[in-house]
C-alpha cells in the first residue's frame, strides 16, 4: 500500500469539490434548508411521528442523512464519469495506483463531502429547531458509513456510465426516488402493511433510520440492524467496486 | 540509469483484438536503454493500441510487456514508475494551476518533496510564468508542453511521446526537440510516434513501421533508408530531353523539358556508367545530383500510403 499516492489522490478529490464549493457545498445546504422551511413550516404542529419530538425536529436528521448521501454519490459519480468525458482519467490510469489506493481515496472523499454538507446543514438547522443528540458517535458512524456506500455506488455508475445523463439519469431514477422513500420525511410505521414491508428493502431507509437514532434515541427498527445492514452494504460494495477496479471494465479497456 | 543489460521495452507477441479488428497482431519488438526510437504507421496501424498497452491503458488479449523488466501487469508498478507517457490527445484538469497539476501527478507516483524538479521542468519547457495559471487558461502548445512535463514529473527512465509535436508551431516544436534530445542525452529512452517523417528521421536511431497491427520493418535507420529504391539521380541537360535508352525507361520518375529524374539502385548501378549511355543518346549533360531516398519515401512504398499521412 503506497499511502502517499493514495493520500495525494485524496487531497486532488477534496480540492476539486472545494474548488466548486458554491455548487459543491452550499447549493445542497440551501435546497436542504428548503424542504425543512416548507416541510417543517407546513407539517408542524400536525404530524408526531416520535412522542416529545416535534416534526421539524424529526426531520433534520432524515434532510440531513439525505443531502449527505446524496452528495455522497455525486462526488465520486460526477468526478469519475467528467474525467472519463474528458480524457483526464489517464491522469489517474498511468501512475501506479493499486486498486485499493483509487479505491480509497475516492470513497474518502465522498465521505469528506458528505460530512461538509451535513455539518453545513445541521449548523444552519439548528437556529431553527432545537436538535437533541442522543449519541454523537452513532451519528458519526451513520454519517461515514452512508457516505461510504454512497461513495461506492457514485463509483460503479461513474465507471459505468459513459454519458452524463447516464449519470443523470441513475440519480433521478434510483438514487432520488429510493432516500425520499426511506423514511427521510415520515416514520415507515405510518405506511400501509404492504409499504411498510417494502421499505424494510430499501437499504436507504437503515441509513436514515440508524442515523436518527443517534439525534432521538428512537428508530423504526433496532439501531443494530440498521447497522447490520449498512455493514453488509458497505462490504459487498466494496467487494463489487474491487472487482470492477481489478477487472479494468471501462477504465482500462477501452 | 538502470542496470543497461536488460531491454527498455520489451513486446512479445501481443495481439489485442477490438470486435472484428485485430488492432495488434502477434506483435514483437525490443527497445534497448538509451534508444532514441521511432514507431510509425498510417493512422489506425496500432501504434496508439500499442503504447496504450505499455501504459497499462488497456489489456491485451495475449503475450507479454514490460518496461524496463518488469511485467506491465502484474508488475504495474515497477512498470508504471518506470514510464513516462505524453499522450496523444490534449487533455487537462481543469481545476487545477499548473504547478498543482504537477504537484499532484508527482504525489500520484509516490514522489515526495519534488519542488526543485517541477520547478526544473517548468523552466525547460517555459511554463514558469504560466506556473499559477488555470490549465484553461494555457494555449494548445503549452497545455501540450505541461502533458510533457507530467509525463516527466517522477523522473522515468523510458519515456513514451504519442505525437508531441501534432498542431505545434515550428519554434515550439524545435525547443521540444531541444529538450527531448537533451533527456535522451542524458540516458532516457526515448519512443516517439510521429506525424513528421523527417522529424523521426532526424531524432531516432532505430525505427519501427506498424501497419494493419503488424511490425512490418523493424530496423536502423540507416538499414531502413538503404531498403528503399534507393536514390534518385538527376540530370539536367542543355536541350530538351527527347530520347532514353530503352534499358531506363522503367526507371523514369519523372521527365520534363530538359531534366530527367531517374531511379538509381545503389546495390548495383554506376552512375558514370548510365551517364555514358545518356551521353550516347547525344544528350549534353549539363548538371547531375544525386537525391537519397527519405524516410518518407521508404514509408510510402513499406506501407503503401500514397498520402504519405502517417500518424
Amino acid at each position: 500500500m503506497n499511502w502517499y499516492s493514495c493520500y495525494t489522490l485524496f487531497r486532488k478529490e477534496i480540492a476539486r469539490f472545494v474548488k466548486v464549493w458554491l455548487q459543491t457545498v452550499v447549493a445542497p445546504v440551501v435546497t436542504a434548508l428548503l424542504y425543512l422551511l416548507v416541510f417543517g413550516h407546513v407539517l408542524e404542529g400536525r404530524v408526531e411521528v416520535f412522542p416529545g419530538v416535534s416534526y421539524a425536529a424529526f426531520l433534520i436528521p432524515g434532510l440531513l442523512m439525505m443531502t449527505v448521501i446524496q452528495n455522497a454519490f455525486a462526488n465520486t459519480s460526477s468526478s469519475i464519469i467528467q474525467s472519463k468525458v474528458m480524457g483526464s482519467i489517464i491522469f489517474v490510469m498511468l501512475p501506479p495506483f493499486s486498486e485499493w489506493e483509487f479505491f480509497l481515496a475516492y470513497i474518502g472523499a465522498a465521505i469528506m463531502r458528505g460530512l461538509a454538507v451535513g455539518v453545513g446543514v445541521f449548523l444552519l438547522a439548528i437556529f431553527y429547531v432545537d436538535v437533541p443528540i442522543y449519541n454523537f458517535f452513532i451519528i458519526m458512524l451513520f454519517a461515514i458509513l452512508g457516505s461510504y456506500v454512497m461513495g461506492a455506488i457514485g463509483m460503479v455508475a461513474g465507471i459505468w456510465a459513459e454519458k452524463f445523463d447516464q449519470i443523470a439519469a441513475f440519480q433521478s431514477f434510483l438514487i432520488v426516488p429510493l432516500t425520499f422513500l426511506s423514511g427521510v420525511f415520515y416514520s415507515i410505521k405510518s405506511l400501509p402493511p404492504l409499504w411498510y414491508e417494502l421499505s424494510k428493502w430499501n437499504p436507504f431507509f437503515y441509513m436514515i433510520d440508524g442515523f436518527r437514532y443517534g439525534f432521538f434515541g428512537q428508530s423504526d427498527q433496532p439501531v443494530v440492524l440498521s447497522f447490520v445492514a449498512m455493514l453488509i452494504a458497505a462490504m459487498g460494495l466494496t467487494f463489487v467496486c474491487m472487482a470492477i477496479l481489478r477487472s479494468g471494465y471501462k477504465l482500462r479497456d477501452a | 540509469m538502470n542496470n543497461t543489460s536488460e531491454a527498455a521495452i520489451t513486446v512479445a507477441g501481443v495481439s489485442k483484438r477490438f470486435g472484428d479488428l485485430l488492432a495488434l497482431d502477434n506483435v514483437s519488438l525490443s527497445i534497448s536503454q538509451g534508444e532514441f526510437f521511432g514507431l510509425l504507421g498510417p493512422n489506425g496501424a496500432g501504434k496508439s493500441t500499442l503504447i496504450s498497452a505499455l501504459a497499462g491503458l488497456l489489456r491485451v488479449d495475449s503475450g507479454e510487456l514490460q518496461i524496463m523488466g518488469a511485467d506491465v501487469r502484474r508488475e504495474y508498478r515497477h512498470a508504471r514508475r518506470n514510464l513516462g507517457v505524453v499522450p496523444q490527445e490534449i487533455v487537462i484538469d481543469p481545476f487545477f494551476t499548473v504547478r498543482q497539476t504537477l504537484q499532484f501527478q508527482s504525489g500520484y507516483f509516490g514522489v515526495k518533496n519534488n519542488e526543485q524538479w517541477i520547478d526544473e521542468l517548468l523552466e525547460q519547457l517555459n511554463l514558469t510564468d504560466k506556473q499559477d495559471n488555470n490549465m484553461r487558461q494555457l494555449s494548445g502548445g503549452m497545455k501540450r508542453r505541461v502533458l510533457i512535463a507530467q509525463a516527466l514529473v517522477h523522473k522515468p527512465p523510458v519515456l513514451v511521446l504519442d505525437e508531441p509535436t501534432a498542431g505545434v508551431d515550428v519554434e515550439l516544436r524545435q525547443s521540444m526537440w531541444r529538450f527531448i534530445r537533451r533527456l535522451h542525452g542524458e540516458g532516457h529512452t526515448i519512443v516517439l510516434t510521429t506525424h513528421y517523417l523527417e522529424e523521426a528521421e532526424q531524432l531516432c536511431d532505430r525505427i519501427g513501421i506498424i501497419n494493419q497491427g503488424k511490425i512490418i520493418a523493424l530496423e536502423s535507420k540507416q538499414d531502413l533508408l538503404a531498403r528503399g529504391l534507393g536514390s534518385k539521380l538527376l540530370v539536367r541537360a542543355a536541350h530538351t530531353i527527347e530520347t532514353v535508352p530503352l534499358e531506363y525507361q522503367e526507371r523514369i520518375v519523372r521527365q520534363q523539358g530538359r531534366e530527367l529524374e531517374l531511379v538509381l539502385y545503389r546495390d548495383r548501378d554506376s552512375i558514370m556508367e548510365i551517364l555514358d549511355r545518356l551521353r550516347a543518346t547525344s544528350m549534353q549533360i549539363e548538371h547531375v545530383s544525386v537525391v537519397n531516398d527519405s524516410l518518407e519515401d521508404v514509408f510510402v512504398q513499406m506501407t503503401g500510403n500514397g498520402t504519405g499521412e502517417v500518424s
